[in-house]
Parts: C-alpha cells; sequence; structure tokens
C-alpha cells in the first residue's frame, strides 16, 4: 500500500447508503470481479462506473455499507478504481471486508470535513500523517488514524497477506 | 468488564481489555453457508494457484456447514454451488454439513441454537450478517465476510476491536399479545438502523429473564438491524436447560462483572407497549398495528430464522386455529426438526387447515431468493427481519415486519390487525 494516494473525489452526501444499493441482489452469483464492477452503485448512479478513474475516492454520509456481509461491494467499488472511501462511519462488516480483503480504504473523517469536500476535488491522502490535503480548495482536514492492527494489515495489503506477530 | 469484553478477553489471552482496543482472538465456532461457502471456497482456490498447499483446515470439528438461502436448488447455479461445498466438506473432512432432504438441516442461525452448535462463553463467527442470533446463548457471535471466514479456516483466530455495550432492560409485565418481536422493533424504532453500530446490544431485566430461548433468539437476531457486532444475553438457567435438552457437551459460561461499564442504558416498561410493525421500507420505520389497521395485504409470510422457530409457529397456530385465512399465507418451519415438533403437536393441520400453504425449511423469500418472492406492487406481512426496498422480490414491492401473532391475525383478516382484534 502507497503511502500517499491521490485522485479525484465523487460524492454522494447521503447517510446509509447500503448494500443493496452499493451492488444490488440479482448480481451476487457473479464472481468475476472485473464484472462485478460494471454494477458498482447502481442503485443510487447507473453511471458510476463510466465516471470513475483508477484511484479516485468516495466521500459519503454516515453508515456506508449498511445492510448484508456481501463483499461483493467492496469488490465492485474497488474494481470500478475506488482506492478510499471518506465517511464518518460505516457499518462493520463493510469496514473489515474493505480491510480484509485488500480492497480499499475506509478512512474516518468528521461530518464537518464531509461538508467540506466537493463532488470532483482533487485529494492527496497522507497516510503516514494522518492528513488529507484538498488540492483543488487548499485546504487541509485530518483523519481518524487507523487502530494499530488495521494499518499493519492495510500495509499488507490485506489479511490473507499479514502475518500476526 | 462486560460479558462481551469478559469472552473476547479470554478468547484473546488478555487479563483486561476495552473498548476500541483491537485484537486476535481465537474462535471456538464457524459457520458458512450455501451463500458465504462458495465465496470462502474461491479464497481458498485463488490460494491453491498461488502454490500454498492447503490440504487440511484449522479444525474441521468446529465449523459446520449447511444448506439454507437456495435451497431446494432455485436453479443450476444454487444446485451447483451445493455440490462445490459437499466437495469441500468432504476434502476437509467436515462431518457436520447439514444437507437438503438428508435429515436434519435448516437456516444456520436455527441449527446454531437447535443444534447446539454453539455453546455459552464461546467466540462464534459465521458467514452471515444475522449470525448475531447466537448471542442470545450467552455466547460472543459475529457475522463476517468470506475472506474472514477463509482466514478463520486456516487459522482459527480473527481480529477483533472490541465493541463498547449498550444495555437494553427490559421490565415491566409481559402482556400475551407482546412477543419479543414487538420489543426488538420497538428498539430498533427508537435507536435507528445505525444505532449500534460498531456497538454491542445486552438485553437483561425480569422480561428477559422470563423469556424462553426462542424468544430470546428474535431480540438477538434483529440487533443487525440496528448495525451492532453482537447481541448478547447474559446465560442462566434457561439457557442450561434448553442445552441440556440438546447437548451433553460441557462449556464454561462467562457473566459480566458487577462494575462493568456499559456506555448507555436503555429501560423500557413493556406494560403498555403495542403489538408494533415495521412498515416500508426500514426496520426502524415503525407504528403499533392498531394504527395501520385496515390496511390492505395480498399475503402473510411466517418465516425465516427470526419468526419460524417452534415458539414463532406455536404463537402463529393460536390466532390460525379454526380459522381462516383471507390472503395467501405460506409457513416455512426454520428447521426439519421444528417442522416434525409443529407436525407432533398439531400445528401443521391448524396452518393447513385455516388454508395456508406449509413450505420446507429454507431462507425462500427472506432474502427475495425464491419459494414466494414478491412481484411488483404486492404487499406483504411478514414475520422476517428485513424490509429494504426489494428484499422479499420486486423493489416495488413492499413488506411488513411483524410478530407472528400480528402476521397470523393480519392473514385472518386480510389486512394489517392487531392480535387482540381477533376473536377466539
Ligand atoms: S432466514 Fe433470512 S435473515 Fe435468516 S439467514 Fe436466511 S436470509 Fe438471512
Amino acid at each position: 500500500m502507497k503511502r500517499t494516494l491521490r485522485g479525484k473525489v465523487h460524492k454522494y452526501d447521503k447517510d446509509n447508503i447500503d448494500t443493496d444499493v452499493i451492488l444490488p441482489g440479482p448480481y451476487l452469483k457473479i464472481h468475476d470481479h472485473k464484472e462485478l464492477a460494471k454494477h458498482a452503485m447502481e442503485g443510487i448512479d447507473p453511471k458510476f462506473p463510466e465516471k470513475v478513474s483508477e484511484g479516485d475516492f468516495l466521500v459519503t454520509g454516515n453508515n456506508f455499507g449498511c445492510g448484508s456481509s456481501r463483499e461483493h461491494a467492496p469488490i465492485a467499488l474497488s474494481q470500478a478504481g475506488i482506492k478510499a472511501i471518506l465517511s464518518p462511519s460505516f457499518a462493520r462488516i463493510f469496514y473489515r471486508n474493505s480491510v480484509d480483503g485488500g480492497y480499499l480504504l475506509p478512512i474516518e473523517i468528521d461530518g464537518s470535513t464531509v461538508k467540506k469536500i466537493s463532488d470532483k476535488d482533487e485529494l492527496e491522502i497522507n497516510l503516514a500523517q494522518n492528513r488529507i490535503t484538498n488540492i483543488t480548495k487548499n485546504e487541509q482536514y485530518p483523519m481518524k488514524p487507523f487502530p494499530e492492527l488495521i494499518a499493519r494489515i492495510v500495509e499488507s495489503g490485506g489479511l490473507m497477506n499479514y502475518k500476526p506477530a | 468488564m462486560t460479558i462481551t469484553e469478559k469472552i473476547l478477553a479470554r478468547a484473546a489471552g488478555k487479563q483486561k481489555l476495552s473498548p476500541d482496543d483491537v485484537v486476535f482472538a481465537k474462535v471456538d465456532k464457524v459457520m458458512m453457508h450455501d451463500v458465504s461457502g462458495p465465496g470462502v471456497i474461491k479464497v481458498f482456490s485463488e490460494w491453491e494457484k498461488k502454490g500454498v498447499k492447503l490440504d487440511h483446515i484449522w479444525n474441521p470439528d468446529s465449523v459446520w456447514v449447511t444448506e439454507d438461502h437456495f435451497v431446494p436448488a432455485a436453479d443450476r447455479v444454487s444446485a451447483e454451488n451445493v455440490i462445490a461445498l459437499s466437495n469441500f466438506t468432504k476434502k476437509y473432512g467436515i462431518n457436520k454439513h447439514f444437507k437438503y432432504g438428508l435429515g436434519q438441516y435448516g437456516i444456520c442461525h436455527t441449527l446454531s441454537h437447535e443444534e447446539a452448535l454453539v455453546l455459552p462463553g464461546e467466540v462464534y463467527v459465521g458467514g452471515d450478517s444475522h449470525t448475531n442470533t447466537t448471542g442470545a446463548m450467552g455466547t460472543f457471535a459475529a457475522g463476517l465476510g468470506h475472506t474472514d471466514v477463509a482466514y478463520v479456516l486456516m487459522n482459527g483466530q480473527i481480529w477483533f476491536r472490541v465493541p463498547e455495550t449498550l444495555l437494553f432492560k427490559i421490565e415491566g409485565n409481559k402482556p400475551a399479545h407482546i412477543m419479543a418481536k414487538d420489543i426488538i422493533l420497538q428498539i430498533i424504532g427508537d435507536i435507528g438502523t445505525d444505532g449500534a453500530n460498531y456497538k454491542a446490544m445486552q438485553f437483561v431485566g425480569s422480561v428477559v429473564k422470563n423469556l424462553i430461548m426462542e424468544e430470546r433468539l428474535t431480540l438477538t437476531n434483529m440487533t443487525t438491524e440496528a448495525g451492532a457486532k453482537n447481541g448478547i444475553i447474559e446465560p442462566d438457567e434457561t439457557t442450561n436447560a434448553y442445552l441440556r435438552e440438546r447437548t451433553d457437551a460441557k462449556y464454561s459460561p462467562m457473566n459480566g462483572d458487577a462494575d462493568a461499564h456499559y456506555s448507555e442504558v436503555f429501560t423500557y416498561e413493556i406494560e403498555k407497549l403495542e403489538p408494533t410493525v415495521a412498515k416500508p421500507f426500514s426496520p426502524s420505520n415503525i407504528s403499533a398495528a392498531r394504527e395501520l389497521q385496515g390496511t390492505e395485504l395480498d399475503k402473510a409470510y411466517i418465516g425465516s430464522c427470526t419468526g419460524a422457530k417452534l415458539e414463532d409457529l406455536r404463537e402463529a397456530a393460536k390466532i390460525l386455529k379454526g380459522k381462516k385465512v383471507k390472503i395467501r399465507t405460506e409457513v416455512l418451519p426454520a428447521a426439519q426438526s421444528i417442522y416434525m415438533k409443529a407436525l407432533n403437536e398439531g400445528l401443521i393441520n391448524i396452518f393447513m387447515e385455516a388454508g395456508a400453504v406449509v413450505g420446507p425449511p429454507t431462507c425462500g423469500a427472506c432474502c427475495g431468493a425464491h419459494m414466494g418472492v414478491l412481484g411488483k406492487d404486492e404487499v406483504c406481512i411478514s414475520t422476517t427481519n428485513r424490509n429494504f426496498p426489494g428484499r422479499m422480490g420486486h423493489v416495488e414491492s413492499k413488506t411488513y415486519l411483524a410478530s407472528p401473532l400480528v402476521v397470523a391475525a393480519s392473514a385472518v383478516k386480510g389486512k394489517i390487525t392487531d392480535p387482540r382484534d381477533v376473536k377466539n
């Protein structure tokens, strides 16, 4: 995992975006990850996969990823190009699926920071310093540091590659 | 420490744990089914492709597998998923594979208590979001995705962030028309669908003390709908008696300390609680059944790990006895053993004489898979646990969630009905 990420923001300022919206049920039988990407966020924005470039970020409201335990949800988002999601809170299974599968980074930020970031802003996320720079607006925001173990899993690129001490 | 903190501390080999600590903990039991299982199998085969030798798993006796979501096989893909599961359990020597049409089988969260597969004081994880259910046995029980389940199968442990605990004290005299479903719907209505995100929901109080095991399981089942990491009830005589009927396995239960810290305490006096219904499209969108009285319905569904345990069927039968249903009514007992007990108690007769259809145990339409999914504009009242758009079928169908008593009363009238308004 790179220590600095840079990309463009796709903002969906809504609370409780659930796994049925992120990857609708009828596609659960698909196991091809590239194919899943074509349906990412279909429940809220069918054009989403076309808008995203590799390395982009999602900025959203509270409780992102609530609902089922389907790992298809973070897989579809990461395959579409999303490298990190910035939200005040994540539903717990979505959070751990994102980290443990090594798909993308769930980054917790304040609700007030969500307000300051606009759609299409260019951000740089510095993981070593837990700092987000808004290049478009020339602003800086804090992010909640990952707990130590989670930082190490992120560093390893997922739980399967992580060797407990 | 709370019971949740103490179970995790023991499993992590720590003297003390506090909320937000992140630890690796040993797992005692793990479950996967015909939806999460194929994902786990895929993770295994990817590692094998990379040259990793996976000729055994951590402990085949701690694992069980069930076929519940898409059985009887809903289509070719479902049939092949079930074959893949059988090949996997055979290869790794997993004997506890509950197969459709081969003796006992049923919904995962029902088998975990019905077969006493999980015991008090244990750490139990499953590849399903409602794994929380089993916390009613005094277990730490949490749902995981398939990569995590695969990791547990290989390593026997997994990381947890220790949750803070919300304590729900349920007090007062429980009226006969109130079930655990009404209580948990009321709680979710109050705290919202993210009211317990990352947190433990623990239930105590005189009402909980007097609830039978199956009713306690309804409380913990729907902690998932409030976003909880786990739901839990401290084990007591009811827990022990329930287990003694099913297993002679020994266990080391855990209870919270007298000075345990709860991040919030909610007290409910339930004397005045009304039979409660969650309207479309959220389990937190609640109303009293009487306020919705007269809402026209197309169908009543009595099924799922939430609402088709033996006690749920008994309560529904109390209403349906000697009456006819006015709308399509489907009853799907949650496990083969529950079906048989219901048969022996005469409940199946009551349902069929009332005009309902009794189907095989399966998740079926609860997750919109098959066996009675809803069409466009259809309106259903259901004993299940979720009513998001499209959950039970078409995105423009509607599901109302309620207790088996309310669902049965509504089936008799063809409209949403409070059970007190059906004459015996
Ligand atoms: S019955 Fe419904 S809630 Fe329970 S495991 Fe099956 S799909 Fe999930």
